[in-house]
Parts: C-alpha cells; structure tokens; sequence
C-alpha cells in the first residue's frame, strides 16, 4: 500500500476538510508546490490561490485559499488558511457579481479573491 | 380592597414582570454561552496547527525577528484589555478590570510605560470616566465575535511592535482577558503575548518532548516567520475573544438566575404579606361587623325596656 497524506486544511474559524490523500498542489510565494508522501519537512507562506488535493479514492477537492500557511512533516500536512472554501461551497453566480463589482471599483484585491474563488469553483466541477 | 392590599398586589405584578425578563435573558445567555463554546472549539485546529508551526520556526530556525526577540530594556509595552459592551453580568467586567489595573501597576513599577488598548464599550467608559489615557478602542462586537475584527484589533498592535520603540513603538504586548473555565468558572487572566516564550508555547500544546523536525522553509525562514506571526497574534486575540465572549454569556446567565432566584423569593414574601394584609382585612371587617350588631342589639334591648 502506497502511503498516504494525512491532510488538514483548516480556516480560522473552522476545520475545512481533512482526510487521506495522495497528492497536496498549493501555491506559495514563490510558486506552486506539490506535496506527496515522504516528502521532506516543509513550512511555507501561501498565495491565495485554489489548492488541489489528490484524495485517496481517486476524487479531486479544490479548494479557494486566502493566505495562510503549508506545513508537513511526518506525512502530516496542514494547510492554515484565514479563510478557505471548498468548491463546491463556493456559488458561482455571487463570485461573479463580485468580481465584476471588483472590477469596476478598480480594487485589485479583491478583484484577485474573486479571481481566485472562481477558478477554484470550475476547477472543482 | 385595602390601601395596603392593593400597594401589596401592585408590587407582585411588577416584580412577577421583572422576573419574566430576567428568566428570558437567562435562556438567552445559556444558549449563548453554547453557541461561544462550539466556536471557541472550531477555532482550535488552526490556532494548534499555528502555534505548532510558531514553535518549528522558533526552535528550528536561528532567526532573530523582532517578535520574537526580548528587548534589553522595555521601555513601552502595549496592554490588551479585553471587557463587553454590555455589563448584565455580575463581576465580569470589574474583574478583568482589575486584573489589567494590576498588570498596569506592575509593568509600571517595573519602570515601563504601558499603552493600553481597550476591547468593549464597559472597559472604555471605565477609562474614560476616570480620564486614563488610552492608545486604542474598539467596541461593537464583543458578543459574537468574527475573525475579521480580530484582524481588527491586532492590526494597531502589530504595527506598534514592529515600530522601533523611540517611534512611539512598544517592545512587549499583554493581553488580559476572561479565560472560560468552565460554566461556573470564569477567570481573569493576564499573559504576554509577545515576544514569545517558545518553551512557554510548546507546554501549553503539549508539542514538549515532541522533536520537531528540521523544515525546509519556502521561500525563507525570515519570510515564513513574517507572515507567521501576525497570523499568531490575531488567532490568539481571536481565541482571547472568544473565551471572553463566552465568560460573558456564562457569567450574564448566573447573574440573571440569581435575579431570577431573587425575584421569585420576592414574589414570595409578598404574597404571604398580602395574604396577612387580607386576612387583617377580613378580621377588621367581622370585628366591626360583629361590634356594630352588637352595639344594635344593645340599644335594640335598652329601647324595648
């Protein structure tokens, strides 16, 4: 059996997902990381951006994350996120609104948040 | 009915309203109180996981911060006072009152200069009635408490540490706030926050003993413990008023149940003093009844002689 990650993606205010999974992709500040088991102990600042986890039944989860923090060691990986929302949390019809709102007020944070939540919700499906 | 009856049954109805009152804030506060514990619970994981990752780069990394660093003389610090906005609650807000007051006294004859920083609209009049200099205030959210006012309140704190103390900066930052021990404990408590104790951190997650491994810090050690700690300092501010939010409610639920408790004694009181005030009343009546016949029944006798 191959071995496997034990993985906890949690927000400030609550645990996201955790579970088993092969593959852990995530974006740092100096660019994407991919994360399998037995990989060496790693503590990293994140980018908001989608991050996709591997499961071990062969799904895929996306998740949209703003800022926060990876960190594995022991096969434990736990990704520290202010706020993360898993795909399929995400409406897509609202992060629309928001990003076209973003757009017109010229507010490039928010306007890369929405960006961000979006690209994670279709890459979900 | 009698003057005195009547002043007796008045007090009944108003106090039996008062009671209503106090028994429904009671209800309130105790499904508050739950509601404050499961997200105290909820916020567990990242401020364990955060702390874990604190410790790794404390212990693993040689790097010097700011943060992490004592200074050799602290000369400012910075006091965190975390009060509600609404009093309702016995002693909660006199006691981490006190608890900072005394914190403030002993930083001061330590010979620094303490800033204090104000959470709640209680701890704010307390300080503004007694003309106190006070660096900051926030108030408006202490009941249900989000991470977004969390950030809130650490921003200022965090830019006054990383500020060289001759700027107007501060070296070390306390926090005095309600620890929620349980539904019939609530304590204050005071603690530094920053610069870190590691060893201190590592007892408290119980990661002591654990050997840390080395970690290999992307992009780098300085940079990870930058955006690191912050990230610590809000989720323990978050945490602090979490537990405080939830001492509030637990300690509003006891002061109502004894209001509650107190009303009902009332209510009983007066009703037996109603009862005697009527039966006064009865007895006054027959006794003048029976002495009004009886005077009849005399002069009925002396005119029939």
């Amino acid at each position: 059996m191959a071995a496997e990650l034990h993985v906890a993606l949690v927000a400030a205010d609550r645990e996201v997902w955790s579970g088993e999974a092969t593959l852990v992709v995530a974006r740092t500040t100096s660019g994407d990381i991919g994360v399998m088991p037995g990989h060496q102990p790693l503590l990293g600042v994140l980018e908001s951006g989608p991050v996709t986890i591997r499961t071990r039944e062969g799904g895929t989860v996306v998740a949209a994350v703003h800022g926060g923090f990876i960190s594995f060691a022991d096969d434990k990986l736990s990704l520290l996120a202010e706020t993360a929302e898993l795909s399929d949390e995400i409406d897509v019809k609202s992060v629309e609104q928001e990003l076209a709102r973003a757009k017109a007020e010229d507010d490039p944070e928010a306007e890369r948040r929405a960006d961000v939540r979006l690209r994670a919700a279709t890459a979900g499906r | 009915m009698g003057a005195q009856l009547r002043v007796y049954k008045r007090r009944i109805r108003s106090v039996t309203a008062t009671k209503k009152i106090t028994k429904a804030m009671e209800m309130i506060a105790a499904s508050r109180v739950v509601k404050a514990q499961r997200k105290v619970a909820a916020s567990t994981p990242y401020a364990r996981e955060l702390t874990r990752a604190v410790t790794a780069v404390g212990t693993g990394s040689n790097t010097k911060h700011p943060l992490t660093t004592e200074a050799e003389n602290p000369a400012r610090v910075a006091v965190l006072l975390l009060t509600s906005d609404r009093g309702l609650a016995g002693a909660f807000n006199a006691n981490a009152i006190k608890a900072a007051e005394q914190l403030t006294e002993r930083l001061e004859r330590e010979g620094k200069q303490v800033e204090t920083y104000i959470v709640g609209r209680r701890g704010v009049a307390h300080y503004n009635f007694r003309e106190r200099k006070v660096a900051e205030t926030f108030t408006g959210f202490t009941d249900e408490p989000s991470y977004a006012d969390a950030k809130k309140v650490a921003a200022p704190l965090i830019e006054a540490l990383q500020t060289e103390t001759a700027d107007g900066g501060v070296d070390e930052l306390h926090i005095v706030y309600t620890e929620f021990v349980s539904m019939m404990t609530q304590t204050a408590v005071d603690s530094r926050m920053l610069p870190l104790r590691l060893d201190e951190v590592a007892e408290k997650t119980s990661t002591k003993g654990e050997i840390l491994p080395l970690f290999d810090f992307e992009p780098s050690a300085e940079d990870v413990l930058d955006a690191l700690l912050p990230r610590y300092v809000e989720s323990r501010i978050y945490n602090a008023l979490l537990q405080s939010a939830a001492s509030k409610h637990a300690a509003t639920r006891r002061a109502m149940k004894s209001a509650t408790d107190n009303a009902g004694e009332l209510i009983n009181t007066l009703s037996r003093l109603a009862n005697a005030a009527r039966q006064a009343e009865i007895t006054q009546e027959i006794s003048e009844i029976v002495g009004g016949a009886s005077a009849l029944a005399d002069a009925n006798a002396g005119s029939d002689n």
